[in-house]
Parts: structure tokens; sequence; C-alpha cells
């Protein structure tokens, strides 16, 4: 640029470089105050995005007990299906509010209570009473009536809930999908 | 009047230029082949499904709740809702199948070859993109498949190490499958993979325009990264056509007969569901996946214990790192598929696996048939001459649920091996040890069974074999 108008003599053009070099340096000024201001707007703006878009890989679930009915609906050495309303359901759950679970009633003080979800992929598993097998539809895993594997792919034996008898009802720690990362939930302290 | 309607627009919008730069740009006239029509097949099944997409976001609700009843009003009430749900249904199939071929068509012509590396490294990450797309369209459709499906998705995530708790916690969003797990697939469906899609879908096509389309391979013209570019200019200088009008002619028929094809079998087969009401309290069901995912219902199956969790985490990661990667390790030489035995060795082995392990999938024969136990018929000959204990054992075999597993006159489950001809392979000691004990995949019925009958339910198995074939026998007895 200052080449270009070599008669309007050297002073002029000393001038002219020396506006745009400090014009450029202005820029740069500018370019990394802007950058600097967005990348604090930018975390001010997402880091709390973040926050809530992952906050339920912290698991802030509360677990509580839930009843699944009164003792003399599981009668002593038999297992029968019961179902309970998950405790933090909310208004549009709809039906996958309710929860089933096998209750397996030892004798008259112990209990059993299975979650529905096969050990190996989490498909619901089916109690065959004449056999005494819990089987599952999807990849044919099976387990006696103690929970423990049978046969088939599942890892384990089925998981289990944390329960209780507390005036004459059956109480669960219910409320979770059962995982091989997280088989029980325990009561908290 | 209407031309300088026309230059005034030119003059706005470059038009002309817009056009020399894109559609009119120069290809090699050996690309006007039908084998290079499956990338725009691709996009035409895309295009069609966010026209489908969002006319059924009219009528869908989001809503645990209420999603499974809209569906069932798309399907029974809405005006052609039905017909919307099938071609959406039929395009995210075809879409799946054209962008496979799409993806074997370049594996095949070297198309991932220098200068191409980041067209496939994009064309990858798309084809994984749409098969989350089939994956939470699946869950969209919340019906019993959908429900459980999220179990199983959930069942994977536990096999995380280490923070595998908290991953089932963040697929869920929250404890345990819910109203938030839906419309958090929704979100994933209808904004953010979508989104992703469109990004990826510009990069790639502008990939295409810099580096140009791949030229038909010949056998022994091999690429070498100093000469490729300069020959492949020289190439288009010299022979090179308008894409527009010389080559889309043979893109434009082959989407005209793939929009007929998803038209009309969304008309002749329809909608896909929804299956039962997402109720997880109607335990009576056996989920199975789309057919996209039949290989991997399948696989699980049938691999070892010990090696599933791996295959789960380890195998897709592996796997997709050498297809992403494939450019970067196999950049240069040879393109043509003449010339590459190993490569068509891979995709024959691909497709056969894929092929053998989805038709296992569609019929299950590891699973138990639930009802077998009280529906499963017997054969009259099955009964006939025997004595009241060996009958007593067939109605054992019958209520003791032994035909979930084993299949009697082709009758009943598949798990264990039919029991037609039981007597011929296993003695009678060997029968009572197998019921008491189990063994392999088979439960130890010792603890429900009475001795009695053990006694007649092997008497009866001891009868199961042709007249023609020996009974088995204790080799060391004799």
């Amino acid at each position: 640029m200052s080449e270009s108008n070599s008669d309007c003599g050297c002073k002029k053009a000393a001038l002219a470089k020396s506006e745009s070099a400090g014009s450029v340096s202005r820029r740069n000024l500018l370019l990394k105050i802007g950058t600097g201001l967005n990348a604090v707007a930018g975390a001010l703006v997402g880091v709390p995005l973040l926050g809530y878009a992952l906050s339920s890989f912290a698991r802030t679930s509360k677990t509580s007990w839930i009843t699944l009915g009164s003792l003399d609906k599981f009668p002593e050495g038999e297992t029968r299906l019961a179902v309970y309303r998950n405790p933090e359901s909310k208004a549009w759950d709809g039906d996958t509010a309710e929860i089933p679970c096998w209750v397996r009633r030892v004798d008259a003080e112990s209990f059993q209570v299975f979650a529905i979800n096969c050990t190996h992929l989490g498909c619901p598993v089916r109690w065959f009473q004449e056999s005494r097998l819990f089987m599952c539809p999807c990849h044919g895993g099976a387990f006696y009536e103690d929970g423990s594997h049978a046969s088939g792919p599942p890892p384990r034996g089925l998981f289990q809930y944390e329960h209780k008898v507390e005036s004459g009802e059956l109480k669960v720690l219910g409320g979770h999908l059962p995982s091989l990362a997280e088989p029980m939930r325990k009561e908290e302290s | 009047m209407l031309r300088s309607v026309a230059l005034w627009l030119e003059d706005r919008l470059h038009l002309a230029k817009l056009f020399q730069s894109t559609a009119g740009h120069k290809v090699p006239p050996s690309t006007n082949s039908w084998f290079y029509v499956f990338g725009s097949g691709t996009l035409l099944c895309f295009v069609l499904q966010i026209i489908t997409g969002t006319l059924l976001a009219f009528v869908y609700q989001p809503s645990a709740s209420e999603a499974w009843a809209s569906l069932q009003y798309l399907n029974n009430e809405a005006f052609l809702g039905w017909f919307l749900r099938a071609i959406h249904n039929w395009g995210s199939i075809f879409m799946v199948a054209i962008m496979s071929a799409h993806l074997i068509q370049t594996f095949l012509f070297g198309a991932y070859k220098y200068p191409r590396e980041l067209t496939w490294v994009s064309g990858c990450v798309l084809f994984l993109c749409t098969l989350g797309m089939a994956f939470t369209g699946q869950i969209l459709r919340f019906d019993q498949d959908a429900y459980w499906g999220l179990g199983i998705g959930a069942s994977i995530m536990g096999r995380v190490p280490f923070i595998g708790a908290q991953m089932v916690h963040l697929m869920l969003a929250g404890s345990i499958i819910a109203g938030e797990t839906l419309s958090r697939f929704f979100s994933l469906h209808v904004f953010v993979v979508p989104g992703t899609i469109i990004a990826l879908l510009s990069l790639h096509l502008r990939l295409v325009l810099n580096k140009g389309i791949n030229e038909y391979p010949t056998p022994g013209h091999v690429v070498v990264k100093e000469t490729y570019e300069t020959q492949y200019e020289d190439m288009i200088k010299k022979t090179g056509v308008p894409f527009v009008p010389n080559v889309i002619g043979k893109d434009l028929i082959f989407s005209a007969f793939l929009t007929i094809a998803i038209t009309a079998c969304a008309l002749f087969f329809g909608p896909a569901g929804p299956s039962g009401p997402p109720n997880p309290t109607l335990i009576h069901t056996a989920p199975k996946p789309d057919f996209y995912f039949l290989p991997v219902f399948a696989a699980l199956s049938l691999l070892p214990a010990y090696m599933e969790t791996f295959l789960l985490l380890g195998l897709p990661v592996i796997l997709i790192a050498i297809l992403i990667l494939l450019p970067f390790y196999s950049g240069t030489g040879e393109k043509s598929y003449r010339r590459r035995p190993m490569a068509v060795v891979i995709v024959m082995l691909g497709l056969l696996t894929l092929g053998v392990l989805a038709y296992l999938g569609t019929f299950t024969p590891w699973s138990p048939h639930m009802e077998a136990w009280s529906n499963a018929t017997t054969p009259e000959a099955y009964f006939q001459g025997r004595s009241p204990l060996e009958l007593q054992g067939a109605i054992l075999i019958q209520s003791k649920q032994c035909r979930n597993c084993h299949s009697l006159g082709g009758d009943g489950g598949l798990r264990g091996p039919a029991l037609d001809t039981v007597a011929t392979r296993l003695t009678g000691d060997q029968l009572i040890r197998q019921v008491i004990q189990g063994s392999g995949n088979m439960p130890a019925y010792g603890k429900n069974l009475r001795p009695a009958e053990v006694t007649a339910l092997v008497a009866y198995m001891e009868t199961l074999r042709p007249s023609y074939q020996p009974a088995a026998r204790v080799a060391s007895k004799h």
C-alpha cells in the first residue's frame, strides 16, 4: 500500500505505514479480547448447559421403601408376581411407572424378591411353577427358584431387591433398573 | 418479463457460477455407471425420512403415557397416518440397506484412498449416525419391544467398567425406564442426530466437490500420492463431463425406482407395530429388535459368556476404528477390486455372517417356547403300546415344561435336542443322570422331581426311538 504512492514523499509513506501497523496491533488486541470474552461467555452458558444435559450421570435419585402389599398375598413356598409403583414416577410416565417383580416366600419369615430383568440383557423372566424355573424369552437364560443361575448366557443369578417385613407388609427398596454395575440398591445411611 | 426476472435473480444470486461449481461440476465420464447411484439413493431416503418424520411429529406425542395411543391414532384414525408411518418405517429400512450398498461399493472401488480420506471418514460417521437413528426410532415406537429394548441397552451400559451405573443413569435419564427416557430419545432422534447428519452430509458433499468423485478404477492403475492429483485434474480437463446433465440420469432413474419401491412396500406391508403397550407388568412378551440389530441379538445368544462383555463393548470400538482408519493404513496402491481379493473376501464373509445371524435372529432357536408345555401336541404314535408308567412319563414331559426346550414330533422348543430319538443316544442311567443333575445348557431337575416321577419320565423316554434303530447301550457292559 505504501509502496504505490511513492510520489507523495517518504514522510507520508512512513506515516501511513506506522498507522497501518498501529491499526493491525489494535485489531490483534481487539481480536484477543473478543476471543477471550467469548471463551468466558461460552463457559458461562456452556457449563450449566452441560451440567443440565449430563445431570443424570451423577445419579442423584434417592431410594425409599415401597410396600408390595400385605404378607398374606404371598403364600408360603410359592413365587408370585408383585407390582409396585415407582416412587419417583412423574405424571407423564403412564404405564411405565408400574414395576413388576417376583416375590418368593421361602417360609413364614423369609422372602426373596427378584427383579423381573434377566441378568443377561434385562428381558422379563417368567416363572414356571411346575418346573420351578425362571425362563427368559430373549436368549434362553434359566434360573432356579432361589434365583441362582441354571443355564444359558446370563453371567449371574437373578438380581434381588433389599426387602424387609414391617407391620405385616413386605417392603422393598425399589425404583431402579438393576444392572451388572449396580445389582442392588442399598439403604442410604 | 420472465427473462428480466431470471437476469435479476442471476445478478443477485450468481446462479450460473453456483451451478458450475456444484451440480454442473465436471466428473470423469467413467463414473456414469450404475455402481455410482447408491450415494444419491441414500440422500433421497434421508430427505424422505425428514419429510415423513416432520409430518409424523404433527401427531406423535413424545410422552410415555401417550406415545403408544398417538401411534394407534396414526395407524387407525388419522387420515393416511398409517401410510406416513409405513413410509417412514420402510424409508429407514431402505436407507440402511442402500447406505450399506454405498459403503460396500466405495470400499470395493477403493474410493477411500488418497486424497479422499475425509470423505470416507465422514461417510463412516454418517453410517453410524444412521444406525443411531434406527435404534432411537425403534424406541420412539414406544411399545413392549421398545421398553425391553431400552432394558437391553441399559444392561449393555451396565457392563461398562467403572462408570457402568452412571452410564445406565445417563442413558435412561434416571434410575429406571420412564417418561424422561422417552423424551431423551425423542430429542436424540428428532434434533441431535439429524442435526449431526445434516452437518456431516454438508462436509461429505463439499469433499466430493473439492477432491472430485472417484474415477471408475481400472486394474493396474495404482494410486501414487505424488502424481494422483495432477493425473486426475488432467483427466477432468481432457475428458471431464458436467455431472448435470450428462451423468445424473442414472441417479434420477435409480431414485425414482427407490421411491416407488418404498411406497410399494409401505402400501403392501403397512407400518411396523406398535406391538403391545409399553407396560412392564405385561411380562408375557418376547422382545425382539428391528432387523438391523437382529445379527447382534443373535450373536449375543450364541457367544460364550466370558467373551460377551468384550463383544458388546470392545469389539464395536475395534471394528469401527479399523473401518474409519482404513484410508490411513491402506491409502495408496491398487483401487480395483479385481486386484484386491482380500477386500472381496472381507465383504463376502461379512455379508454371510450378518445374513446367517439375522436369519437365526428371526426365529430364535435358543429361546424356550414359553407356551409349548401347554400348547404343543404329541403325535398319536408316541402313545401307542405304552405301559401306564410310560404314559405317566409322557404326561410329566408335558406338565414339567420339558417341551419348552425339547420338541416331540417337530413341535416344541429348539433350545435342547429333540426327544424323538433320545433312547438311541442315552441309556436309562444316562437319562436319569441328565434329568437329575442337568448339564451344559440343561438345568438340574433333581429338586423338582420326586423319585417316582423321574422313574416314569425315564421309562417313557426309553421308548422314544424308531423301531429300526437299537437303543443306546453301555459299551463296557457288552
